[in-house]
């Protein structure tokens, strides 16, 4: 059972994430988009845009120093438990409520708001729900065990854990003395990743980071492929 | 210098009658999708009025175009690149559906299946955008003819400017129509806007573009156009815009609204423009010398050294050509009398227009003079202080020196023209006085009121020697909301038709100039009217016939002829 949660579900979900975006980008570039909703509401998504965002790409930044950087790391850099502890729980807590605030009110915008419901997919409505169930797990993880309870140390088994996997030494026994909160965090997660290339998200792949440094008007020349490309979803022809 | 070839149109806006033929054709070829009903990439405006989308000119509030920053440089309005990433979460110059109006059908179902009853039924409008039945407020040309122009009229952002100047006075008001297109801007904010990269300006023909693949619906592209001519497909959740008919004029074809337009008012052809100046021209520091700059990197197509330049940079023969007898660069900078949409958004715009001298001549009439004579027609010019800076504020960053030279020139050539075709005695002085010639005049009659049809589109066909071939748009007026050519919702969402399908340069002039049915392909189910010549029955409009003879390339009833 252990094997299969932590060793055979990561495989499964991570090749759905890899081979699925490879596989989006190639057929469905058409469909790759934000699907902005905001010619249809404003107000509310001036809020919660940036608040999701923000927080959700914090969250993010904290994800990859807790799971990716090793404990010796950090002591070696003479960081102690208390203060990494004191740092990560803070700023978990800042970003972890600008996210939960914001998705929020995303989701109550895209349910109130008649014409963003009409527009959302039943994709919208699976993404909505497990990010949604990662996000709380998640939030409950870090205010109620982290902040308020008793704490956990999950560098010390889910963040091994996750690296194992990674160099494809995976090591089940870790996950299964993880508290059960911090389980069905990561297994909710690991169902996200799996749904994640289907879904808008795909947007994140494509953060337009090079717009700082290109110039300013692009130029192109007529496409040279024409007709020789096959016709991909979007671009099929008419009455063929 | 850097050579490079620009196809640009003009408007002559005094024939323009306002009948939104443009508009509509367009919309049929473009837009008729779910995700664009509201998207005009053709638009008519009446001014004084309020645009649209509602108050666009309006920049302190929209944030379109570029401004000059102290050091002389140019930034994005909204702001530079770190900033536009910031706000991309949430773009808060973004207008919504309300800007440009909820669109709508009738519940013609209604009609059809109402039982025998006393009353008669009525079909009610339904939102396209909701579902919901609802209140029409609003739409693309709501204050039409100047419908409702005490209200409205007022938050005109051109009029506002205008300031205490302009008391509104409406039985002396002025009306003119203005048709907008996307101006394939030299200096293009929307491209400059576009954080993936996706929106392009071609390098051969200068067309901008939006790369549906590569657009990731990030919305900057509205934000930047002043002109507010990127549109946001609500379902696609991608940028459109105006292409101006790649497709046809790829093929030597005028675009949709020029080959439609009743008042026969468009102009199109080639520039040949110095990329390398283009920057230094937006940047100059009085709003009132951008006309000169704009002007000034249009290059002199007879020129010696700008065609061994444009020779160098690859330009082939007959685009040069077609660069020498363009109407458009004849317009603009050999008579002078062609003036570009809102310079100061320093875009460089690429669709210019002739400002209308009817205002003026209307009241020269009303009040009982003779409104073909110069002289009376000069000296109303600068007395009818209002329309003439209303127009200044369109074309000229409210310089009203270069409308008045358009006007008085238009003048000049109506009272010339009288005395031709009266026989009466030529007085040369009239040419003379707008410095120019009888004979220039006489041109330029021939070109603005005979407008022949090969005279007013000059268009050089695209190369494919090199094994290119372009894509076309074809039967897209099937495209209604789950018709044929609409995906419907998937589970990515929703498909948006088919913008444009693959198709090779020769099947689609071929279908063109063709004046037989069976010299086409068959198998094409759908009824293309908009490649249709008029000289044969549409491809696909009848079952093929049995004897499928000689096919023998149609080559006589291409469009050239016409006038
Ligand atoms: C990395 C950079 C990112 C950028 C530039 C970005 C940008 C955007 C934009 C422009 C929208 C459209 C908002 C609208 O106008 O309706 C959007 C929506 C959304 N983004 Fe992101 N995003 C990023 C990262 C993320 C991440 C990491 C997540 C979550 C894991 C995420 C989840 C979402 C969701 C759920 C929506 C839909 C909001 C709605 O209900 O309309 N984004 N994003
Ligand atoms: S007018 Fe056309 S080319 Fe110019 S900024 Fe707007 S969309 Fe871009
Ligand atoms: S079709 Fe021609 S005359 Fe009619 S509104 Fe358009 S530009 Fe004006």
């Amino acid at each position: 059972m252990n094997t299969v949660l932590w060793v055979v579900l990561p495989y499964i979900c991570l090749t759905s994430f890899v081979v699925g975006h490879f596989w989006r980008y190639r057929y469905d570039k058409f469909g790759w988009t934000t699907r902005s909703s905001q010619i249809y509401e404003n107000r509310l998504l001036a809020w919660a845009g940036p608040l999701f965002h923000f927080g959700i790409l914090g969250v993010l930044v904290g994800h990859a120093l807790g799971l990716l950087v090793p404990e010796s790391w950090t002591s070696a850099a003479g960081i102690s438990e208390d203060a990494y502890h004191a740092v990560s729980v803070s700023g978990g807590t800042l970003a972890g409520l600008m996210t939960v605030t914001g998705l929020v009110l995303l989701v109550y915008r895209r349910r109130m708001t008649p014409s963003i419901f009409r527009a959302t997919t039943v994709m919208d409505k699976a993404m909505y729900l497990l990010l949604g169930a990662v996000v709380a797990v998640g939030t409950y993880n870090t205010l109620v065990i982290n902040l308020l309870g008793a704490g956990h140390d999950y560098r010390a088994d889910v963040a091994v854990w996750f690296r194992s996997i990674f160099v494809f030494q995976p090591d089940a026994a870790l996950m299964a003395g993880a508290p059960i909160a911090f389980q069905l965090h990561a297994l909710l997660a690991l169902g996200l990743f799996a749904l994640w290339p289907f879904t808008r998200l795909v947007h994140v792949f494509s953060a337009p980071v090079g717009y700082l440094v290109r110039p300013y008007i692009v130029y192109r020349s007529r496409d040279p492929l024409g007709a020789a490309r096959a016709p991909r979803r979007g671009w099929e022809r008419v009455g063929s | 210098m850097r050579v490079m070839a620009q196809l640009g149109m003009v408007m002559n806006l005094d024939k323009c009658i306002g009948c939104h033929t443009c508009s509509v054709t367009c919309k049929q070829a473009w837009t008729n999708r779910t995700g664009v009903e509201y998207v005009w990439f053709n638009n008519v405006e009446t001014r004084p009025g309020l645009g649209y989308p509602r108050t666009h000119e309006d920049q302190d509030r929209w944030q379109g175009g570029w401004v000059r920053t102290s050091r002389g440089r140019l930034r994005l309005r909204a702001g530079g690149r770190v900033r536009r990433l910031l706000q991309i979460f949430s773009n808060p110059r973004l207008p919504g559906m309300s800007d440009y109006y909820e669109p709508w059908t009738y519940d013609y179902d209604t009609l059809l299946n109402a039982p025998a009853q006393a009353d008669v039924p009525v079909a009610r409008p339904k939102s396209l955008i909701t579902g919901e039945p609802m209140q029409i407020r609003w739409s693309a040309n709501w204050d039409d003819d100047l419908g409702g122009a005490p209200e409205h009229a007022p938050g005109d952002p051109v009029l506002k400017k205008l300031g205490d100047r302009v008391k509104l006075e409406f039985e002396k008001t002025f009306m003119f129509h203005l048709p907008r297109i996307c101006e394939h801007c030299l200096n293009p904010a929307c491209v400059a806007s576009c954080p993936s990269g996706a929106m392009y300006k071609r390098a051969e023909d200068g067309i901008v573009l939006v790369d549906q693949d590569g657009c990731r619906g990030w919305r900057q592209c509205v934000t930047g156009c002043p002109y507010k001519k990127v549109y946001f497909n609500h379902r696609t959740g991608k940028a459109e815009k105006c292409t101006f008919c790649y497709p046809r004029v790829e093929a030597g074809q005028p675009t949709v609204c020029a080959e439609t337009c009743v008042g026969r008012l468009r102009y199109i052809g080639l520039f040949l423009y110095d990329a390398d100046r283009v920057l230094a021209a937006a940047s100059v520091e009085n709003e009132h010398d951008l006309l000169e700059a704009q002007r000034s990197v249009i290059l002199d197509p007879e020129d010696p050294q700008v065609i061994a330049a444009a020779r160098a940079a690859g330009i082939p023969e007959d685009w040069l050509d077609a660069a020498r007898r363009s109407p458009v660069y004849a317009l603009t900078n050999r008579y002078r009398i062609a003036l570009p949409l809102h310079p100061e958004y320093r875009t460089m715009p690429m669709v210019w227009y002739i400002p209308p001298l009817s205002p003026v001549v209307d009241v020269v009439r009303d009040t009982g003079f003779d409104g073909e004579d110069s002289s009376t027609l000069f000296h109303a010019i600068d007395a009818l202080r209002i329309p003439v800076e209303y127009l200044a504020e369109l074309f000229t960053a409210g310089d009203p020196e270069p409308v008045g030279r358009s006007l008085r020139i238009l003048a000049a050539m109506r009272s010339y023209m009288r005395q031709v075709n009266l026989g009466e005695e030529l007085d040369e002085s009239i040419a003379e006085s707008v410095g120019m010639t009888g004979e220039q005049l006489r041109e330029l009659h021939r070109l603005l009121a005979i407008a022949r049809y090969d005279e007013r589109y000059v268009i050089p066909a695209a190369h494919v020697e090199a094994g290119q071939s372009l894509e076309e748009l074809a039967g897209c007026s099937l495209d209604y909301s789950g018709g044929p050519g609409m995906g419907g919702i998937g589970p990515f969402g929703e498909v948006s038709g088919t913008p444009a399908s693959v198709e090779s340069f020769h099947l689609t002039k071929q279908r063109a100039e063709s004046d037989r049915y069976a010299d086409l392909p068959e198998g094409r189910g759908a009824v293309d009217l908009l490649t249709w010549s008029g000289e044969a029955p549409p491809e696909g409009l009848f079952p093929p016939r049995r004897d499928n003879g000689q096919p023998g390339n149609g080559q006589a009833g291409n469009g050239q002829g016409r006038s």
